[in-house]
């Protein structure tokens, strides 16, 4: 019998029934619940008459839809205010922890799933959002799910799913000066396309992967949705067992140890088989921007906008001509000349502790651009905390950034941070769709550092002559 | 939900690649609490004059015809509720964003994936305005000229949407004890992964 990935493995421990056809019903150990695609899901148990079948495996958060600037400021946009006191009265009435918007728990779903220790190597984890590939990085199976299959996992802890196909994304080489590994998921994307990885669970691997922290292994399996594919995931080692150590909800004393044994065990075989394998020599990568409307529309710092007649795919150089007349930008522009209106530090993609140090190591003694607005926003209320206590927040605050509370912000236009119609934004949030940071609104995605120096030249840079 | 057998009606051509749910649905209409009534915003930003859903005939259309990767990008239901309260029963794609694909099944519409010579025959009968024939039960679309063009669909999709069923429902008439005998087996191998309530609540007040 050949050996088994890691993915298959986590994912036979968790199968409830069979389906003909090769379906499962799989058990979820941890279920995220924020407040967008929660209120339909709690109108289903209402309508049915059901209960919540295990409220313990559940925590809450508002993240989407909250204000960053709280302290002195009213809650202003009614609907949003309204969504968010939905939530709480739907988890008041079910009994599910919940982290308020005020408090020293608060943040990004993704943010405070690990944080807390709810996040765990070897569980089921699901949210109704994408990118809860971003736990993945903890070794578990993680993925987002729409809204009728939250309902489901409220009322039966369990949802039916295909079992995906397999992906080892090989990243060997070490990471150059000045590029992290949002460069890295950025070339990888623009390399494979954003169809790249669907039907496939991606499991990273390699020698660049064993020295990645915590946080740069959550931005690596963040963005895996953007490669088509719902699931990300890195083999739980040393470094992730420090990280969970002495969480709130992790496990402790005698329990701990137990469970640490456990985790040592989850990895891929030797000999396991992946549908697909695929290596890619980090070593020489520079630091990435997109240019376009999706996630692979994206290129080296160094590169030019690439001009769509010269594509010979009809399809693709149509879109690349649809991508270029949103973002504004004519062929053959070099890419560090692209001047930017906004700068955008936060997110579940790069808005944690070690990616605020990163931009504030660029722009110490520096300040932003005058033609520039730039805001920092802690990925959560303990990133905020522990970025103060080493002072990061003065740094932002002497070079004209503004400093924020925990939330989404203007990764998504659904709250009071957003774009204006024709702005340009050097962005470390994931997503660079046509409207995604408001209608009429030009992302540019990039690393914390890359955004740190587009906030002081003003328009697109090159970090590394910064460092 | 609402079965889906067979529908006709003329298709209308989106032939753009990536589709993303952004633009199905645009963010900000994330904050209305109830599902009915959403068509009115799908493709918002990209609605009015020369958008083939505000043009006559497509403006009934029941299938859309479009692209690789639609639906890509975020696990928005939204994106499916607004195309069915829009009166899109099908979606005929090249290929499609996994979780939206997997929410249309939830929601009566059927997503249809096809290349090669069959995608290039529907985008040209979807072009001339010719009514299409979508037919779950023989898996298949039907071309006005008589030609048929089969497509593949999981059995428990294709019987979920000629049923309407109601999945949670069915679970839970078919697994409860095999879901509780899960937990069983769990709360031995992986005591670990049950959460105190004292912890969780010790939390919820912590943040408080």
């Amino acid at each position: 019998m050949t050996g088994r990935t890691l993915y298959d493995k986590i994912w036979e421990q968790h199968v409830v029934a069979d389906f003909e056809g090769g379906d499962n019903l799989l058990y979820v150990d941890r279920h995220l619940v924020q407040e967008v695609s929660s209120p339909q899901a709690f109108a289903y148990l209402r309508q049915n008459n059901l209960p919540l079948r295990r409220p313990d495996l559940h925590i809450a958060v508002a993240d989407h839809a909250v204000p960053t600037r709280r302290k002195g400021h009213p809650f202003a946009d009614g609907l949003a205010k309204r969504q968010v006191e939905r939530l709480r009265e739907n988890v008041e009435t079910h009994g599910i922890a919940y982290m308020p918007m005020n408090g020293d728990r608060h943040g990004i779903v993704h943010v405070i799933g690990p944080e807390t220790g709810f996040t765990l190597p070897g569980c089921t984890l699901v949210c109704g959002d994408s990118h809860t590939s971003t736990h993945g990085a903890f070794g578990c199976i993680a993925f987002g799910i729409g809204a009728s299959e939250c309902a489901s996992v409220f009322a039966t802890q369990t949802i039916r799913q295909a079992r995906q196909k397999t992906m080892r994304v090989n990243l060997d080489g070490g990471l150059p000066v000045g590029v992290t590994v949002k460069d890295v998921i950025l070339a990888l994307i623009a390399e494979i396309g954003t169809g790249g990885g669907v039907g496939y669970a991606i499991e990273y691997a390699g020698s660049t992967i064993r020295d990645l922290s915590m946080e740069a292994r959550m931005t690596l399996c963040n963005m895996t949705i953007e490669a088509g594919s719902r699931v990300g995931m890195v083999a739980p080692d040393e470094t992730t067992f420090t990280y969970l150590k002495g969480r709130p909800l992790s496990p402790e004393g005698e329990m701990w140890e137990r469970a640490v044994a456990a985790w040592s065990d989850l990895k891929s075989d030797e000999d396991a088989v992946f549908d697909r394998e695929i290596t890619f020599d980090t070593s020489t990568l520079e630091p990435q921007v997109s240019w376009g409307t999706t996630p692979e529309q994206t290129g080296a710092i160094s590169g030019v906008v690439p001009d769509p007649d010269r594509i010979a795919d009809r399809g693709r150089a149509s879109r690349v001509r649809k991508s270029l007349a949103y973002m504004g930008l004519t062929p053959g522009t070099r890419l560090n000349d692209i001047p930017v209106d906004r700068v955008f530090i936060g997110s579940c993609t790069n808005g944690r502790l070690e990616d605020l140090r990163a931009a504030a190591a660029v722009l110490k003694g520096r300040q932003v651009a005058q033609s520039v607005r730039a805001i920092a926003v802690p990925g959560s209320a303990a990133v905020r905390i522990a970025a103060e206590a080493e002072g990061l927040h003065e740094v932002f605050l002497a070079a004209g950034f503004e400093w924020r509370d925990s939330g989404c912000s203007m990764c998504v236009a659904m709250n009071d941070d957003r774009l204006e119609e024709g702005e340009r934004c050097a962005s470390t949030s994931n997503r660079n769709f046509e409207g995604r940071q408001g209608k009429g609104g030009r992302t540019h995605l990039m690393s914390p550092q890359m955004a740190a120096a587009a906030a002081v030249t003003g328009r697109l840079s090159d970090v590394r002559e910064l460092l | 939900m609402e079965k889906f057998t067979r529908i006709t009606s003329i298709a209308a051509p989106l032939l753009e690649n990536a589709i993303d749910t952004d633009i199905i649905f645009p963010a900000r209409f994330l904050l209305l609490l109830d599902r009915e009534g959403l068509g009115k915003y799908a493709f918002n930003e990209w609605r009015g004059e020369g958008f083939v859903l505000d043009t006559p005939p497509y403006d009934t259309a029941q299938i859309l015809v479009t692209g690789e990767n639609f639906g890509t990008g975020s696990s928005r239901e939204q994106a499916v509720w607004t195309l069915a309260d829009k009166g899109i029963r099908c979606v005929v794609a090249r290929s499609f964003g996994e979780i939206f694909y997997s929410n249309c099944f939830k929601n009566g519409v059927l997503p249809v994936r096809l290349t090669g010579a069959d995608m290039d025959a529907v985008e040209a009968a979807a072009e001339a305005q010719e009514p299409l024939t979508v037919d779950l039960e023989d898996r298949c679309i039907r071309l006005p000229d008589g030609r048929t063009i089969a497509f593949d669909i999981a059995d428990h999709h294709r019987r979920a949407l000629l049923a309407g069923l109601d999945e949670v429902g069915t679970i839970l008439a078919d697994h409860a004890e095999s879901i509780a005998r899960h937990e069983e087996r769990r709360r031995a191998s992986a005591p670990w992964l049950d959460l105190p309530q004292a912890k969780l609540d010790a939390l919820a007040e912590e943040s408080a």
